[in-house]
């Protein structure tokens, strides 16, 4: 059944944001699209608001919003993770972020791993940061496509087979097109309307839902009552708690932490702050952006809300099983008017098309600056780097469509998983790279690769019960699973952990060790590009490197020599 | 390259590389967050939302107010342009500097 309302509204914001995506090209223009600097980073002079919806845009994600509620409304508790993590993430984060910043803005760095390239003047580790950056970022976009498919089946837009691909394919050729034209732009013009109509939908929902269904206090119990009883997969013990229990509370601590450490690791996360005008525009928003942090709290509740209102999983029948992704989704449908609904929808799809243009933006800058540029066409200009960014934006997007097209989605979901513990493997040399280079480039990448090469082991290990898979099945692992070299340390335990974590802590192990020797035995380190004042350069700075092409008069065209 | 590079006409001098302040030390109040048995429990409750719901909540705050105590205590670099609060002119690129 479609709901021609509802579907008119979605089409008409739909509409309005693919306007606006082309011309955002025009918006704030102020050099040469035609240069990295301003196609892939918008000519890196926004200020505070823009930042705020550009980052806002970027890191709570279609997908956020509906895999988080969908969490709550399977396992309970667990999923509620994703408070903390947005809570402790920006702290953590704070001062690094400023030091990114400065040092990327003083040598024109695009990517994390031309900050790698510059600080150790390794073009191996550079490359290593640059693929893992790519091979992470893939499954997200994909993942974005999958809250997107979220929203369009429970419009009723749910065939079988290609045909039910098919608007997800016309939406996204479309995001391609104007993000192909308007550079990084485009996400960041849409990201007002997308983050506005989020605001108000999260907002009417959590105040008028729980009024209609009578209270947080009888949608607690409802959800109480449901996660007490068994499901088909659990193996006669209650599906899930509202508390945490015993057993996964180390999960909800670890996944936390090692999910905020992980964010800005990742390539689009650098992108919008990169794009900054400057420190105190970074500063702002480390204060302003947990707002959104609350309403994600607020919107995970939703998952409790869907059960109280006794709403069930839609079928996708590309599939034939129920997908608990569109709990939120059905949610508003049986709840609000079409209306409503239809506004919702597209806060939701559109949420999609934001960080989907901004993750494809940042693997394409990768891909460009540290592989095409590094080892395929070392001479390329300015000009040539854009051109190539451009095409690769196209290639990363249509890849995420194949993805979705040719793999089930429950797949992409897992790798989204996997991708957080392969992104923490770059930790190291990023973000403590920024306060010292004690750690030996050579120690680095031998930390990439036994951490990388456990956490893929320990992930292995990991069953899902859900869907009967034996392997890669999440990223909790009982710590009973934990091996070294067929060692059990915590044999017998039931208690979980989040793969990631450890992971992380075995590649700092092995990199400590490693650069102990390395030291000792006196083995050259690199030549390091930086200066230590570099990290603390803000935007009036005379060691800033000019933004290339850019109109004098404008900020950020001051013209200084830079060498 | 840097060596030849202008330094900033600051008061102080030379910045080193790490700068370090006793404020920063406010950043790491949010991580006892992740200490979850001190909240995670059913009482008391408020509007009906367990403990370990809306204390949560509470902490949204906490985090807020340590970073913005470390970013006023830690403004030692003065910018160059204009007020330095939150308008609706950072909107404007052109904005008067």
């Amino acid at each position: 059944m479609i709901d021609w309302l509802e579907l008119t509204v979605f089409l008409v914001l739909f509409l309005l944001v693919t306007v606006m995506g082309f011309m955002a090209a025009r918006w704030q223009r102020g050099g040469d699209l035609a240069h990295l600097d301003e196609w892939g980073l918008g000519g890196r002079k926004f200020g505070s608001w823009i930042t705020w919806f550009l980052v806002g845009g970027d890191l709570y994600t279609a997908y956020t919003f509906v895999a988080v509620p969908a969490l709550l409304f399977s396992s309970g508790a667990l999923g509620f993770y994703a408070l903390p993590y947005t809570v402790v993430l920006y702290p953590l984060v704070f001062l690094p972020v400023l030091r990114l910043w400065s040092v990327s803005r003083v040598h024109g760095y695009v990517t994390p791993a031309d900050f790698v390239r510059g600080r150790y003047g390794s073009s191996l580790l550079a490359l290593i940061v640059a693929v893992t950056g790519i091979v992470a970022t893939m499954p997200y976009i994909a993942l974005q496509l999958v809250g997107l498919e979220a929203v369009l089946r429970t419009m009723g837009i749910n065939a079988s087979g290609f045909l039910g691909h098919l608007p997800l394919l016309i939406a996204f050729v479309i995001l391609a097109l104007y993000t192909y034209q308007s550079g990084l732009r485009a996400p960041a013009l849409i990201a007002f309307v997308k983050d506005i109509l989020i605001y108000i939908v999260i907002l009417v929902a959590v105040f008028y839902l729980p009024a209609k269904l009578g209270g947080w206090s009888e949608i607690f119990s409802a959800a109480e009552q449901k996660m007490a009883q068994p499901s088909a997969t659990s193996g006669g013990k209650p599906q899930g708690s509202i508390l945490l229990t015993a057993n996964n509370q180390l999960q909800y601590i670890t996944l936390a932490l090692g999910s905020a450490l992980a964010l800005f690791l990742y390539p689009h996360s650098l992108t919008g702050v990169l794009a900054s005008r400057g420190r105190n525009v970074l500063k702002r928003n480390m204060v302003a952006l947990p707002a959104y942090s609350f309403l994600l709290g607020l919107l995970a509740l939703l998952g409790y809300v869907a059960i109280a209102a006794g709403v069930k999983p839609i079928t996708n029948n590309a599939t034939g099983r129920p997908d608990t992704n569109t709990i939120i989704p059905a949610l508003f449908d049986s709840q609000f008017g079409s209306l409503f609904a239809g506004i919702a929808f597209a806060a939701i799809g559109i949420g999609a098309l934001v960080p989907a243009a901004i993750m494809s933006i940042a693997a394409a800058n990768l891909w460009t600056r540290n592989i095409y540029k590094e080892y395929l066409h070392k001479g390329a200009t300015p000009g040539q780097e854009a051109r190539q960014a451009k095409l690769a934006s196209l290639v990363v997007k249509f890849g995420a469509v194949a993805f979705i097209l040719f793999v089930d989605p429950q797949f992409s979901i897992d790798l989204q998983l996997i991708g957080g513990v392969i992104i923490l493997q770059t930790l190291p040399s990023v973000a403590i790279a920024l306060y010292t280079r004690w750690l030996h480039r050579w120690a680095l990448v031998a930390g990439w690769v036994v951490g990388m090469g456990y956490g893929m082991y320990l992930l292995y290990l990991i069953p899902n019960p859900a869907n009967g898979k034996a392997h890669f099945g999440g990223s909790a692992l009982t710590l009973d699973k934990l091996t070294v070299f067929g060692w059990h340390p915590f044999a017998g335990s039931t208690v979980q952990i989040y793969v990631g974590f450890v992971a992380l802590v075995v590649n700092l192990l092995v990199a400590v060790i490693v650069s102990a020797v390395l030291q000792a035995g006196k083995v050259s380190n690199g030549a390091d590009q930086t200066h230590p004042a570099d990290y603390h350069a803000d935007e009036d700075s005379p060691r800033l490197k000019p933004v290339a092409d850019a109109v004098a008069g404008t900020p950020g065209a001051k013209v200084v020599p830079s060498d | 390259m840097s060596e030849t590079m202008p330094r900033e006409p600051r008061g102080g001098g030379e910045r080193s590389g790490l700068r370090f302040s006793a404020w920063n030390l406010l950043l790491l109040v949010p991580l006892l967050m992740l200490v979850t048995p001190w909240f995670n429990k059913k009482d008391p409750t408020f509007l009906g939302m367990p403990f370990f719901y809306w204390i949560q909540f509470v902490w949204v705050f906490i985090g807020v107010i340590s970073v913005a105590i470390v970013f006023r205590m830690t403004r030692d670099e003065p910018v160059s342009h204009g007020p330095d609060n939150l308008g609706l002119d950072d909107l404007d690129e052109r904005d008067v500097r």
